[in-house]
């Protein structure tokens, strides 16, 4: 049995469905993540969970038992909230030591439980520090660390790296991960940073306008978004307007105005004549000076019509013979690479037969 | 000179612009008044009111001339004064409780009530304040008489009550107003009931709220002589009547300042205390 199960929850406001008949299960022990755009619905879903809000339809289930009609107190479900919330007027062991105390927890309890708490997220010299006292990733450690110790049954996290600077971000993400496998409580996370979620999530499910897009492991809703929203969302993409003119075990057949016939993975589900589009990530594009030798039979012509220098890889614009703009992305360790390109530049791009996927429309 | 020369020079040409107005006003209408009314507390009481002349006219040994302690002498050796004073804290006290009770659900209303309602709402407790302060006591006068209670202490405290009121609400709503509401939130989330959040959050977070506005309400209603000359009895003579008599009906100018100096220390003495008690509580809120 699962841990935590929606079934079929809606919540409107007004006449607009911010959550819309959403279904999925959270295991015990998941680090689960709710991704999508502001507005997807997915901070309503979170609140709904910790019973702040009630679903107008549905069921939520927190190992098997219907948790309508609790409120939020009563229910083994902690949250960290966005903006910490911490408690100005209590120290940091003050504020750890709350949900103990609010579950009546033996002096004893409290003061261990504490103590190991604040080891746990390295705050041992804060404990009688204010929260005013504290920079941004300290009282991240603190919220974090004061949603963990009564050990609830899942932890809701509403986009608590939100409010940190990237290298913070990076080294809290890293912290998180240990201390989700550490002390073994179900995470359910919500973020609209869809780096966050590939790098923290066991799971991800991805939101939009109230429903979920794609619920998949991370590198499955990377590299096989199931539609456009998903695969433009998640990370930088390419969609190649097509029809398919063959579908095989073996490969699709494409057919894209202009650029003639292109070689794509096969889905067998799709029947030929179908519409879509062809995703390719940048980093699936290989880019070269024309002329290069080379083996793939997607392969086109194209100038270079920008770039953009990320230090680790560069970002090239390059606009086809037909028109078409694709981005092609190079790591500038690539060996053997004497120069960069130019904007104007003629260059030739190809990608494997084997790369990208064809989202049916 | 330097440009930087320059600009300091002229920040401090206008922080001395800025400030010099107020403290000359204070100084002039506060600071040399209160030293008069502290030098005043030491002279003898001249014959018909103000104060006798420092030095012997004429050189006559006048007997009530110079310094003396006469008046605090007095003071201290007559209980009715410090009975006096106690009643008077006590009532301050008891007036600046009740304010806190009544003032806190409305202040609490207020803060949560959708943002135009607000401001209707505040207008609406400092509405009073646009009628007469001696009319509306008057009022008093014609609500309690028919109820037997005028004359009465209770009758002192229900109109210190309604005149204070407004000055214990306005700074408890300013600061719940402030209060992030995710706080409550948060404390919901890990286990707090409606009553436990209130005292765990709500209340230790409106302290300064409340401790401001009891400033504003026991410190007047302590020196207040209107209310209990016109809705008290005879027993219920306050420290602002007895300063007020000295001053207009008996011309001892001397005690009368004595007793302003007393009353004003015992408010530093009780605001110092205050202070220390609430040391480092309401931190960051």
């Amino acid at each position: 049995m699962a841990l935590l199960e929606i079934s079929n929850v809606t919540r409107r406001y007004g006449g607009l469905a911010a959550v819309d008949d959403v279904s999925f299960a959270v295991e015990a022990g998941e680090f689960f993540t709710l991704l999508g755009p502001s507005g997807c619905g997915k901070t309503t879903l979170l609140r709904m969970i910790a019973g702040f809000e009630d679903p107008d339809a549905g069921r939520i289930l927190l190992d098997g038992k219907d948790l309508a009609g609790i409120p939020p107190e009563k229910r083994p479900v902690h949250t960290v909230f966005q903006s910490y919330a911490l408690f100005p007027h209590m120290s940091v062991a003050e504020n750890i030591a709350f949900p103990l105390k609010m579950a009546r927890r033996p002096a004893e309890d409290i003061h261990r439980l504490t103590r190991e708490t604040l080891d746990q997220v390295h705050l041992s010299d804060k404990r009688d520090h204010y929260p005013h006292e504290l920079s941004g990733g300290q009282k991240q450690r603190v919220a974090l660390a004061r949603g963990l110790v009564n050990k609830p049954r899942l932890l809701l996290l509403d986009e608590p790296l939100g409010a940190l600077d990237a290298k913070l971000r990076e080294r809290m993400q890293l912290e998180l991960i240990a201390l989700q496998r550490d002390v073994g409580v179900t995470f359910v996370f919500v973020t609209h940073a869809q780096q966050e979620a590939l790098a923290l999530s066991h799971r991800i499910a991805v939101m939009n306008e109230g429903r979920i897009e794609q619920l998949d492991e991370p590198d499955r809703i990377y590299g096989f978004p199931r539609n456009r929203f998903v695969a433009d969302f998640i990370g930088s993409i390419n969609l190649l307007e097509a029809e398919v003119a063959a579908s095989t075990p073996a490969h699709l057949l494409l057919r894209t105005p202009g650029l003639g016939e292109v070689a794509a993975p096969p889905a067998l589900d799709v029947p030929a004549g179908a519409r879509g589009a062809l995703a390719l990530r940048p980093e699936q594009i290989r880019i070269a000076a024309r002329g290069a030798p080379h083996e793939l039979k997607n392969h086109f012509h194209g100038t270079v019509e920008d770039y953009l220098y990320l230090g680790d890889v560069t970002v090239y614009k390059v606009r086809l013979d037909n028109g078409q703009t694709l981005e092609a992305l190079l790591a500038n360790s690539a060996p053997g690479r004497a120069k960069f390109f130019e904007t104007g530049d003629p260059v030739s791009i190809a990608w494997r037969h084997d790369a990208g996927r064809f989202l049916h429309d | 000179m330097t440009d930087a020369a320059r600009a300091s020079q002229e920040r401090r040409l206008t922080r001395w612009l800025v400030s010099a107005p107020p403290s000359l006003f204070l100084t002039a209408f506060f600071l040399l008044p209160f030293l008069i009314v502290v030098a005043a507390s030491f002279r003898y009481p001249g014959e018909f009111g103000g104060l006798a002349p420092l030095f012997p006219l004429h050189g006559q040994p006048g007997k009530d001339s110079g310094l003396t302690l006469e008046t605090y002498r007095f003071f201290f050796g007559d209980f009715t004064y410090t009975e006096i004073f106690l009643k008077s804290f006590a009532v301050a006290g008891l007036t600046t409780l009740i304010c806190i009770v009544m003032a806190y659900p409305l202040a609490w209303l207020i803060a949560r009530s959708p943002k135009k309602r607000r401001d209707l709402l505040v207008l609406l407790v400092i509405l009073p304040f646009a009628s007469n302060f001696l009319i509306r006591v008057y009022a008093w006068i014609i609500i309690l008489g028919p109820l037997n209670l005028l004359y009465t202490s209770f009758a002192v405290i229900a109109g210190m009550v309604y005149v204070h009121l407004p000055f214990m609400v306005l700074p408890l709503y300013t600061n719940l107003e402030k209060h992030d509401p995710a706080l409550l939130e948060a404390a919901q989330d890990l286990g707090a009931n409606g009553w436990t959040r209130f005292w765990r959050i709500t209340f230790p977070l409106s302290l300064p709220g409340i401790f401001s506005g009891s400033a504003l309400v026991f410190i007047p209603v302590l020196g207040m002589f209107a209310i209990p000359e016109l809705l008290g009895g005879t027993g219920d003579i306050l420290i602002g009547n007895l300063i007020k008599e000295q001053f207009l009906d008996n011309r001892d100018w001397p005690l009368g300042s004595t007793l302003s100096i007393l009353l004003t220390l015992a408010v530093l003495a009780l605001a110092g205390l205050s202070a220390w008690a609430g040391r480092g509580k309401g931190r960051g809120a």
